[in-house]
């Protein structure tokens, strides 16, 4: 009973760290900018990209922007 | 709706966007959620880059009607619609259909009113003027 208990516990504790390592390993989000045009179509720009660095800068300006006065408040 | 009572409004419906800005293609601002006139400028102008450089990345005559850039500490959404602009920063993954929903509600209800609600000019009486004669 008690090796049955263990077997479980052990087995567990196997998946949670195996879930934990693929999280870090893939789970990490990109930056990334999604464009939507009047025709109704889509494109998304994944950072790393030559088009996605020249459209991510504008965006983290106008972030730190925002936030920088958000936090002298 | 005034200017600066559709943006209280729409931070007071959406707990996910932190700070808008709303302001016309040539970049002067209408109104903002900062406090700082100066930083409202900021947010427009980085908006307004990112919109010139989305609308750069296709040559096909199409226009880009709204962007999103998800960051990992936030999120930065412009909806263009005609000469108006209205740019948002959010909390990281927030709900994007929602915010956008909430952002052009935003640009309509502060939407100038039509020409066609001024008042009609008077038009001379005609027996006044018959009288004069």
């Amino acid at each position: 009973m008690k090796r049955r208990l263990l077997a479980v516990l052990g087995f567990g504790a196997g998946i949670l760290a195996g879930s934990v390592v693929l999280r870090r390993s893939f789970g990490k989000r990109r930056d990334r900018v999604e464009v939507y045009f009047d025709d109704g179509s889509m494109i998304s720009y994944v950072d790393g990209s030559p088009e996605a660095d020249s459209l991510l800068q504008p965006a983290r300006d106008a972030l730190r922007a925002a936030r920088q006065t958000s936090r002298q408040q | 709706m005034d200017v600066q009572q559709a943006l209280a409004d729409l931070t007071e419906i959406s707990s996910q966007i932190e700070a808008a800005v709303l302001f016309d293609a040539d970049g002067s601002v209408q109104g903002s959620t900062l406090p700082d006139e100066a930083a409202a400028g900021a947010l427009a102008d980085g908006a307004a880059r990112l919109l010139e450089r989305a609308d750069a990345s296709r040559s096909d005559g199409t226009t880009v009607t709204q962007v999103e850039a998800a960051l990992a500490d936030g999120c930065v959404f412009v909806v263009r619609e005609g000469e108006r602009l209205i740019a948002a920063t959010s909390v990281a993954n927030p709900t994007v259909g929602l915010v956008f929903y909430d952002l052009k509600s935003c640009l309509r209800d502060s939407a100038p009113e039509p020409d066609a609600e001024k008042p009609k000019a008077k038009r001379p009486r005609k027996k006044a003027a018959d009288d004069e004669a």
